[in-house]
């Protein structure tokens, strides 16, 4: 057992740290779910893959470094420290991606994943629907087959950044006669702006437009946008919900930066002789430290060949009700500033309140992790 | 990078497991908390014999160690088992006589510790940065004491001083005593050897929680309530599922203070365990009902072991401020670099 990286995992920190140094925008750019700021976002995504940084676990092929888990970590850890900017390729990164290189085809994976690495083509994920949410598998949109493709109909919901994004990935019924609800799906790549889909956007709570549901009539998606076998939907989409709960969605190198910074916030403005906002303090750093550790532990059991299973439920209620402790802290510490709507620390508490709710509630996975971690019975769901 | 046990770590563990679960540790717990060292001392013998003792201690006086991660294993098993006696104590006097002959002084280690090392003695000990009772004073073959900065033999120690956990036995060391050294370095071995206290009470206190998890997910399978299993209740589930992700994210943080030794990694590591036992016990306490509320179960040995072991050795609000009085951490590097290393 030991936590030391290698030369090579070290020269590796460097050369991101310099280029980092070098490139990260001295002011932060507009928030990424606005128009202007998803057209800056896009525009750092492409300068990120200009020099290789955007996706650098992938093979070079497709635009990355084939890079392994830990020099992954290493990169996020010098990514947010630097105070780069927020992602808004993450979709396609961090969901899309992980199930092609499992499930698609070498021509899918040639046609989709440069332009994804590069921020030209950015992409939204369309599972959700009004009547169809932790039931992700009750969904009723559906794709009919017609020549040489498929044609969509029904409704998306609560899509992040489809307002701007491009391109669309979801599940939908092909076979309604299958005998049970998992059964008879499909998983689809579709345009956002091809004949017969409507997007209306949603405030979200912080008042940010970039949230949109989609309206879908008669949608055309040829063949070669089926991912896997026809049928096999919900296996796959599963697939790969494992690495959103589990890894990639929130790195810890970001909880390690916000630590550190709510830590410099508490030495300049804290009041000592608070001693009960002294400790939420310090168990944001413990957690930001037992964060890391446990995704360090996790990247040592991949890279020894086991994959990502319900123990990613674990991480996910982790880092759900972590980050709005982190952020009600700097809140609290902030005093009659907290208020003001405009600080990073208010955005960012804003949006860690929505933590327990997508990626799967805290209530599913409290669930996932009862049945198949513990091995309770399994209850109705 | 390789943050995982290796495969000799997992084996000693798994050959500790194997070997406490066949001793009925329960009836030694409650016999040792009656005043019955017998049953105890069988135990200790045990894990004397398994090389427990020989961790903290090094080669030079006749340990294996120091070697952290194999005592967090070992610890955890000894938490599992609710293993009565001062094992914790004994490990960190023997990083209290380490420490001094790391600065030079290395009488005292040569006297004690070879002893301590092979199970042949025990010891239990205060430090200015403990509490003022001595574990298990009464069985001890050495009660050491550390005031300002003095190390010395204490010559007894007053009455029983009842502890919550009855098989805690707690006395306060009579003053005065063989002086063993004085100077800066006992207050620098002292130090270090707090550190190895609540290191060890970490991984006891994991250890506790794992338990009384592990008890409670059985026992909420078979009893059965309005006609189903208890553990199919989904208020019952996600207290055991909160239960299951605070024991498993205090884990990584104890072995990553094994690795790097330091203040503020072990603070964090025993502030995250005892706050993750205890919370262990309130939800294995609440899940078995009245029957969890009895002496008579054997679950009550671990129940009222985790709010002591949560305290001692550090109390979570001291944890606290040794996290924040730790270096300021380069938010970046591998974390906590200079304790790290590189490889
Ligand atoms: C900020 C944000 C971004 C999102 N981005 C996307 C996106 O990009 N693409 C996308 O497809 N979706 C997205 N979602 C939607 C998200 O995945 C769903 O909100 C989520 O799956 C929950 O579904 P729901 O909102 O319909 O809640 P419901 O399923 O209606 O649940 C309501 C409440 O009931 C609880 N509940 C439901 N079933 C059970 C049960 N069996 N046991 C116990 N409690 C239960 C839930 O936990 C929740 O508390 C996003 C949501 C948010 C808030």
């Amino acid at each position: 057992m030991d936590l030391l990286h290698t030369f090579e995992e070290d020269a590796f920190r460097d050369e991101a740290r310099a280029w980092l140094a070098e490139h990260v925008p001295a002011r932060p750019l507009p928030s990424l779910e606005t128009r202007e700021g998803f057209a800056a976002h896009r525009a750092w995504e492409a300068r990120l893959h200009a020099d290789r940084w955007s996706v650098v676990s992938w093979p070079r092929e497709y635009g990355g470094r084939g890079v392994d888990i830990f020099k992954w970590l290493v990169f996020e850890e010098e990514y947010f420290a630097a105070g780069a900017p927020g992602r808004v390729s993450q979709n396609g990164i961090n969901l899309l991606a992980p199930t092609l290189f499992d499930h698609a085809t070498a021509e899918q994976r040639a046609r989709v994943l440069p332009p994804m690495a590069s921020g030209e083509v950015i992409w939204a994920q369309a599972w959700s629907e009004p009547e169809s949410g932790s039931d992700l598998a009750s969904l009723r949109s559906r794709a009919v087959r017609t020549d040489g493709g498929w044609l969509l109909s029904g409704q998306k919901t609560w899509s992040s950044r489809a307002a701007f994004a491009d391109r669309a990935f979801g599940i939908f019924r092909t076979d309604p006669k299958a005998p049970k609800p998992h059964q008879g799906l499909t998983y689809l790549m579709f345009d956002l702006r091809a004949d017969g889909v409507t997007i209306r956007p949603i405030g979200r709570l912080d008042g940010k437009p970039a949230f949109a549901e989609i309206f879908l009539d008669e949608v055309f998606v040829p063949d070669e946008d089926v991912v896997g076998e026809p049928g096999q939907g919900w296996r796959i989409a599963m697939s790969t919900t494992g690495n959103e709960r589990g890894l990639t969605l929130r790195s810890p190198g970001r909880f390690l930066a916000a630590a550190q910074r709510l830590v410099q916030l508490w030495r300049t403005s804290g009041d000592p002789a608070d001693t009960a906002l002294r400790d939420r303090v310090a168990d944001a750093v413990v957690g930001a430290r037992a964060y890391q550790l446990f995704t360090y532990a996790n990247a040592s059991r991949f890279a020894a060949g086991s994959v990502i299973g319900a123990e990613a439920s674990l991480n996910k209620v982790f880092w759900s009700d972590y980050d709005i402790a982190l952020h009600e802290t700097a809140l609290d510490l902030l005093g009659a500033d907290g208020e003001l709507a405009q600080g990073e620390w208010a955005e960012g508490h804003v949006f860690s309140l929505a933590g327990p709710i997508y990626a799967g509630t805290n209530e599913i996975q409290r669930d996932i992790i009862a049945e198949r971690l513990l091995g309770l019975p399994k209850g109705r769901r | 990078m390789r943050f995982l046990l290796t495969e000799e770590q997992a084996a000693f563990g798994r050959s500790l497991e194997a070997m406490l679960t066949a001793a009925d540790t329960p009836s030694a717990v409650r016999a040792w908390a009656a005043g019955n060292a017998v049953p105890g001392n069988a135990l200790w013998e045990r894990l004397a014999g398994a090389g427990v003792f020989a961790l903290a201690v090094p080669e030079t006086y006749g340990g294996m160690g120091p070697l952290p991660v194999e005592l967090a294993v070992a610890c955890v098993a000894v938490g599992r088992h609710a293993v009565p006696g001062p094992v914790v104590e004994t490990v960190a006097a023997a990083a209290l006589l380490a420490g001094l002959a790391g600065q030079g002084e290395d009488g005292p280690a040569k006297r004690l510790l070879p002893a301590l090392s092979s199970g042949g003695a025990r010891a239990t000990l205060t430090l200015p940065d403990g509490g003022p009772y001595a574990l298990d004073a009464d069985t001890a073959t050495y009660l050491l004491t550390v005031r300002g900065d003095e190390l010395r033999l204490a010559p007894g120690y007053g009455a029983l001083h009842a502890s919550a956990d009855p098989a805690r036995r707690l006395y306060r060391p009579e003053a005065g005593g063989e002086l063993l050294a004085s100077g800066p370095a006992v207050v620098t071995a002292a130090g270090y050897a707090a550190d190895w206290a609540a290191f060890a009470t970490a991984a006891q206190a994991l250890g506790t929680g794992l338990a009384l998890l592990d008890r409670t997910v059985a026992y909420v399978k078979q009893r059965t309530q309005f006609g189903t299993a208890v553990g199919g209740f989904q208020a019952v589930k996600h207290r055991l599922a909160d239960t299951l992700i605070g024991l498993e994210f205090a884990r990584p943080l104890l072995f990553g203070a094994a690795l790097s030794m330091t203040t503020a990694d072990v603070a964090a590591a025993k502030l995250t365990a005892g706050e993750a036992a205890y919370a262990a016990a309130r939800t294995a306490l609440q899940l078995h009902g009245a029957v969890g509320y009895t002496e008579e179960l054997d679950l009550s040995l671990w129940l009222r072991k985790a709010r002591p072991l949560r305290d001692a050795w550090g109390t979570p609000s001291h944890c606290r401020s040794r996290v924040l009085a730790g270096p300021v951490r380069d938010a970046s590097p591998g974390g906590w670099r200079g304790a790290l290393g590189r490889g």
